[in-house]
């Protein structure tokens, strides 16, 4: 853990003493459980790991949900994200800071409440409920709500993210686009895309990460059916409740082993927002030191 | 190109950044939209670029109304306070982008992108990121983006705001030239008066959303037309005296001022500019001598040509600056010493009665 050390590289008693309190709860708390997941699920080997996810046409199923509901979702959140950080970082309007706080509730609200509010709109006596079983529209207990459900707890992820990297950068590269004779669509694939694609990318990670792994929402609105609406973190609980533990853990494998995929995806992307914001700073700065080519006669 | 601004009024909010502005720009020439910052110089030339839309007024290019045709379609050169440059861009496809949204083919891009880094003299870096750009060359790249689409008109905001000042001075002057060999009209806002009054052929001061006086910065310099003007143009004596009978009135030196021929005295304020004052010996002990104010050497600062010396008249607490060549004060029979009696006689004044209203 040579990273943990203070940038000063002095390590004084009280030093060490935090250092070894901060090892400690990450490796009991995030580590070791990381850790057993992985031993428990291939304690019978490979073989038996590969067995346990891809003989269980359930669990199949489970897999092939989330890995379908989740891009879905995230998508939705990327152009919902990109959309409504455009209009809050560009824009002044009446009710803008309280659209903001809006934009959080998902993260305030427990998940089990959201899919309960979802049921309440959308199931068979919600609100909407008699005109979507005219349009012969299911969409509790099925795909389309494990969808909303997904999107809904993974909302503020994206926008999130935007928000403040579009501020920072500000609209003066956009309106030189435009006076540059851009159109819109071009002003946004060519200048507002690139400025912001770090951003964005980080903030689809996380959304991803948190998609893949919902669990309290999905579940009021999946109604739980094997080999329908079980996403995995849901067939995870469902073997772990069956006692078939071993099964269970494979599923939780997965899932733990997308979790690291997206920490190296993110440590990866973090590194590369702070060399963009470093370069922001650069070109702020008014550095003057290459500054004495000569300008004398350019025009001559 | 030329442009004329009518009647042009735009508030944010409940503040009225324009207030009936009227300009004209004729063809061809380099005019300085000179005002303190919340002035409305900014908010005008992003009007003139479409960038920003006026609630009331015209603005008309060649005869034909702009005003709501779209920045896009302006065909306006604007270069950015900061420069905006595009960061994840190449330098060459900074310069390039006005073309490439044209759809102008490969070939001719880089022919006419080369062309232009070898106009800001910056044959060679085609291939930098802006990052990598000291303030002066980003500046540059700013310049040869907006010149790239051949615009008819230039608009640059505070041009040289952020550069230090050997930049400043050199890219001025490379302005001015850039400027003659291309023959566009072009308008840049400017705090800095000393800029605008060399690059410019034309000076527009303005102060809270209205303009306070137009002309060449030689009227501008010599006939400020307003106290606002010759305060903003600064470097200058201020003195709270009186008028009366066309004479004000100058630490008890009569200055003419036929404009207000009336018995009645009022309250005036009389500006002098310190290059406009002369010196000369004042024997020891003496006094008033009508035209001439006795003083007595404060300071003397040496600026190069310039002799900068700091007077107290008699009988007063105020200092009167007075410049004067330093080969003229070599000649002058005078100790410039502190302490040291002068007499300060001005050559010219300029005197403005404030408004009645706030005459107590």
């Amino acid at each position: 853990m040579a990273h943990a050390r203070p940038a000063t590289n002095r390590s004084t008693p009280l030093a060490a003493l935090l250092v070894a309190g901060a090892v400690g709860v990450v490796g009991l708390l995030i580590v070791v459980p990381l850790v057993s997941v992985f031993y428990e699920a291939f304690a019978r080997g490979a073989g038996a790991w590969w067995a346990a996810l891809a003989d269980d046409p359930d669990t199949r199923h489970a897999i092939w949900l989330s890995l379908t509901v989740a891009p879905v979702a995230v998508t939705i959140n990327t152009v919902f994200g990109v959309a409504a950080a455009w209009l809050v970082a560009r824009f002044r309007f009446p009710g803008r800071a309280l659209l903001i706080s809006l934009f959080d509730v998902p993260f305030s609200v427990s998940p089990v409440v959201a899919g309960l509010a979802l049921v309440l709109i959308f199931g068979r006596q919600g609100l909407l409920g008699p005109t979507l079983a005219w349009l012969d529209w299911k969409v509790i207990f099925a795909w389309p709500g494990l969808v909303l459900a997904t999107t809904f707890v993974t909302l503020p992820l994206v926008v999130r993210e935007l928000i403040p990297v579009m501020e920072s950068i500000g609209p003066e590269e956009e309106m030189a686009a435009v006076s540059l004779g851009a159109n819109g669509w071009q002003v946004f694939w060519r200048v507002t895309l690139p400025n912001i694609r770090w951003a964005l990318l980080h903030g689809i990670v996380l959304a991803n990460a948190r998609a893949m792994g919902e669990f309290g929402a999905v579940y009021v609105v999946s109604g739980h059916i094997a080999g329908a609406t079980d996403t995995m973190p849901l067939r995870v609980e469902k073997l772990f409740q069956e006692y078939r533990q071993p099964a269970s853990m494979a599923v939780a494998s997965v899932l733990a082993g997308l979790a690291l995929v997206t920490l190296v995806a993110k440590f990866v992307i973090e590194r590369r927002l702070e060399a963009e914001s470093r370069d922001l700073e650069a070109a702020r700065s008014h550095s003057e030191s290459l500054d004495h080519t000569q300008v004398e006669g350019a025009v001559a | 190109m030329s442009i004329h601004v009518r009647n042009i009024v735009k508030s944010f909010g409940s503040f009225r950044a324009l207030d009936d502005v009227s300009l004209d720009v004729p063809d061809g020439t380099l005019l300085a939209l000179l005002g303190p910052s919340g002035s409305g110089k900014t908010t005008l030339l992003r009007i003139i670029a479409g960038l920003e839309h006026p609630e009331e007024g015209v603005i008309v290019e060649d005869g034909e109304d702009i005003t709501d045709i779209h920045a896009r379609q302006r065909e306006v050169g604007f270069v950015f306070q900061h420069y905006a440059l595009f960061r994840h861009m190449s330098v060459f496809e900074n310069i390039a982008f006005g073309l490439r949204v044209r759809k102008v083919p490969q070939a001719e891009v880089k022919a006419r992108v080369e062309e232009l880094l070898h106009l800001v003299r910056l044959d060679g870096l085609g291939g930098r990121k802006p990052a990598q750009l000291s303030g002066g060359q980003r500046q540059r790249v700013a310049l040869a983006r907006a010149l790239a689409i051949r615009p008819k008109i230039l608009l640059l905001d505070e041009p040289f705001g952020a550069l230090d000042a050997k930049v400043r001075v050199e890219l001025r002057q490379w302005l001015r030239r850039l400027h003659d060999e291309i023959g566009m009209t072009s308008v840049f806002v400017t705090h800095d008066q000393e800029e605008a009054f060399e690059l410019a052929d034309r000076v527009v001061v303005m102060n809270h959303g209205t303009i306070e006086q137009e002309g060449t910065p030689d009227e501008v310099f010599d006939h400020p037309a307003t106290p606002f003007v010759i305060d903003f143009l600064g470097n200058v004596n201020v003195y709270h005296g009186r008028v009366e009978n066309g004479r004000a009135f100058w630490h008890g030196i009569p200055i003419d001022f036929p404009d207000y021929p009336h018995a009645q005295a009022r309250e005036a304020r009389v500006y002098l500019r310190p290059h406009e004052l002369d010196l000369a010996p004042l024997a020891a002990g003496a006094n008033r001598l009508g035209t001439s104010l006795p003083a007595s050497i404060l300071r003397v600062t040496r600026a190069g040509a310039i002799t900068r010396v700091a007077c107290r008249p008699h009988g007063s607490d105020q200092e009167v600056q007075v410049d004067i060549p330093t080969e003229t004060a070599r000649g002058l029979q005078i100790n410039f010493e502190p302490g040291t009696h002068v007499a300060i006689t001005p050559r010219t004044a300029r005197v403005f009665i404030p408004d009645p209203e706030y005459v107590i």
